[in-house]
């Protein structure tokens, strides 16, 4: 690209484009605050959409702790079941092994839609639909086939012989997990807890098919049902102030977890 | 402490042949062990849903009253009767055919730009990934506000450049609302696309590049006849991906268009809801579902076949 372009068109196109992609961001973040007589802020900058927002229906604290409680169930649930099971299928030989793995991966060839029906009326079968306990076990289940491949990968990366030393140690394949091996993957550990958070901190169609009291709602559906909930004129500033709350966790962690967030592609990416 | 195991495995008898071992305490036992707390949950969650799913779909199941049992095909024949349905297909494949090219090619063009490392390269990767970092709603919500026309900043950066005189409809008809759509989804997914074609590109040894060079080729013939042929998997990798998720597409149209104008941009799986949710038919939600679900195979079937054969 360098060779087509010259030095200085390179920098002006590659500009031109970054400010493109960086615009609406800057954009939301100032909007929220910026007066405007159809928001909550009409004089002057200030916290005014931030404020109505936090007061709007059950309250900005009851939805944040409604997401915080589905995203750290998820991420909680998704690392038991992925690091076992990446353990199990690294380390193991036993019957129906390689079946069971591509029954976890095949979880992807099917659209999410096509399971949210059905588990409406499982989840109903078993008290669970219309909570976020039910709502976490959906969000878990579409990150198992990502997880347990990254977990399986990064188990077969240990060498052997760390298991070999230990279990002379008088360590039981339990012990070997938790003393050695929970150390050597946690890089891998880190990258699929990284993606569970952002997938359930984010997911909005799930809890869409699933929850149906609005007291419930994580931060996403709440935000999308206060816009349109909202009586007379339409508030753009508290959805802007919304769409600030919802991004900064997101962008704090990609920033400081970039190396894993970016792991996750390359092991990704090699499997294609 | 190493000296007591030593003992202990000296005054150990010979071992005991596995077999004497009972089942349960054999290696494999163990490995089916850790691996059974994700298999019940994939087959609770994932195979019964599944099954039941195809049960539904040949049942008469209004949403509240439940199964009243099976009404083999009416929930199939209902589909196609359904006015919307043509619409929404139609228009979910024109939505997948538009996203996948414009996506696809300013990813291409982006990973070209950073591939090499350069002043100023680290920055605009960022720039070009931070907005991957949302949420799909997120992002849908951020635009909203975007295109609104109170708030939005499109419309007084025209008409004070003088481009247009009037507030432009960015959602206001089919087509605007099709177009700012497909520039919501391009914003977000871009860089995730360059980076997976970064990773490709970076996987492709130098020495092809430098015979190129040897060789006398320009800058466009490298790209098309060594950077392409080479890229191939990543390309395929994200062809999948972004076709896939496209024929999926449901928050950006739910959040942004609600579907209209006039139902102009529903697609296929906001039909589902809608089924289920608006007219509470929950057969006919399943019947869509499945056949979503069937499409959807056949199609990756065709891709890999097709991506596959190109390879050989």
């Amino acid at each position: 690209m360098r060779q087509v372009l010259g030095r200085t068109p390179y920098y002006v196109f590659a500009t031109g484009l970054a400010i493109l992609f960086l615009a609406p961001l800057v954009w939301t973040a100032v909007a929220s605050v910026s007066p405007h007589g159809a928001t909550a802020q009409k004089v002057g900058y200030g916290l005014g959409n931030y404020r109505t927002l936090f007061n709007w229906e059950a309250g900005l604290p009851t939805y944040l702790l409604n997401s915080a409680r589905v995203t750290l169930l998820t991420v909680a649930l998704t690392l038991v079941l992925s690091v076992l099971a990446g353990y199990a299928f690294a380390r193991f030989r036993f019957p129906g092994r390689d079946v069971l793995f591509l029954l976890v991966i095949a979880i992807l060839m099917v659209p999410y839609v096509t399971l949210l029906v059905p588990l409406w009326v499982l989840l109903g079968e078993v008290g669970l639909r219309n909570s976020l306990e039910g709502l976490a076990l959906v969000l878990t289940l579409y990150q198992l086939p990502f997880s347990v491949f990254m977990m399986r990968i990064s188990f077969e990366a240990v060498p052997r012989e760390l298991d070999e030393s230990a279990q002379v140690d008088g360590c039981g394949t339990f012990g070997v997990l938790r003393r050695i091996l929970l150390h050597a993957v946690w890089p891998g550990i880190i990258t699929v807890g990284l993606f569970a958070f952002l997938n359930a901190w984010n997911d909005f169609i799930a809890p869409l098919f699933l929850i149906n009291d609005s007291d419930r709602f994580p931060l996403p559906l709440a935000i999308a049902t206060q816009r349109v909930q909202t009586h007379g004129a339409i508030d753009y500033g508290v959805t802007e102030a919304g769409v600030v709350v919802m991004a900064l966790p997101c962008l704090l962690l990609f920033i400081f977890l970039q190396r894993y967030y970016v792991r996750g592609f390359m092991s990704g990416a090699l499997k294609g | 402490m190493s000296l007591v195991l030593e003992r202990e495995h000296v005054t150990q008898a010979p071992p005991r042949p596995a077999a004497r071992r009972p089942w349960w305490r054999s290696r494999a036992a163990k490995g089916a062990l850790y691996a059974s707390p994700a298999v019940l949950f994939v087959l609770a969650f994932f195979v019964l849903p599944l099954l039941l799913v195809g049960q539904i779909s040949i049942s008469e199941w209004p949403l509240l009253q439940g199964n009243q049992g099976i009404n083999f095909p009416e929930n199939y024949q209902n589909l196609t009767r359904n006015r919307l349905f043509w619409p929404a297909v139609g228009f979910t494949v024109k939505y997948t055919v538009v996203v996948v090219v414009l996506l696809l090619g300013l990813a291409m063009v982006m990973a070209l730009l950073v591939q090499n490392r350069r002043r100023g390269v680290g920055f605009f990767r960022t720039a070009f990934f931070l907005p991957t970092a949302l949420g799909l709603a997120s992002a849908s919500l951020l635009f909203w506000g975007f295109y609104s026309p109170s708030i939005g900043p499109l419309d007084p950066i025209l008409q004070g450049l003088g481009i247009t005189d009037e507030p432009i409809r960015w959602l206001g008809t089919p087509n605007m609302a099709l177009f700012s759509t497909v520039a919501l989804i391009v914003w977000k997914f871009a860089g995730f696309f360059m980076l997976i074609l970064l990773v490709g590109l970076q996987s492709i040894p130098t020495e092809v590049y430098e015979a190129a060079k040897i060789d006398g080729a320009t800058g466009w013939q490298t790209f098309a006849r060594v950077t392409l042929p080479l890229l191939r998997p990543s390309i395929a990798l994200c062809l999948i991906i972004s076709v896939t998720g496209s024929l999926l597409a449901f928050d950006q149209f739910y959040i942004l268009t609600q579907g209209g104008p006039d139902n102009s941009t529903t697609t296929v799986v906001m039909l589902i809801y809608r089924e289920a949710f608006r007219r509470f038919d929950l057969g006919s939600a399943a019947a869509l579902s499945v056949v979503v679900l069937v499409a959807l195979l056949l199609i990756n079937v065709a891709q890999f076949r097709f991506l596959r054969r190109g390879v050989e």
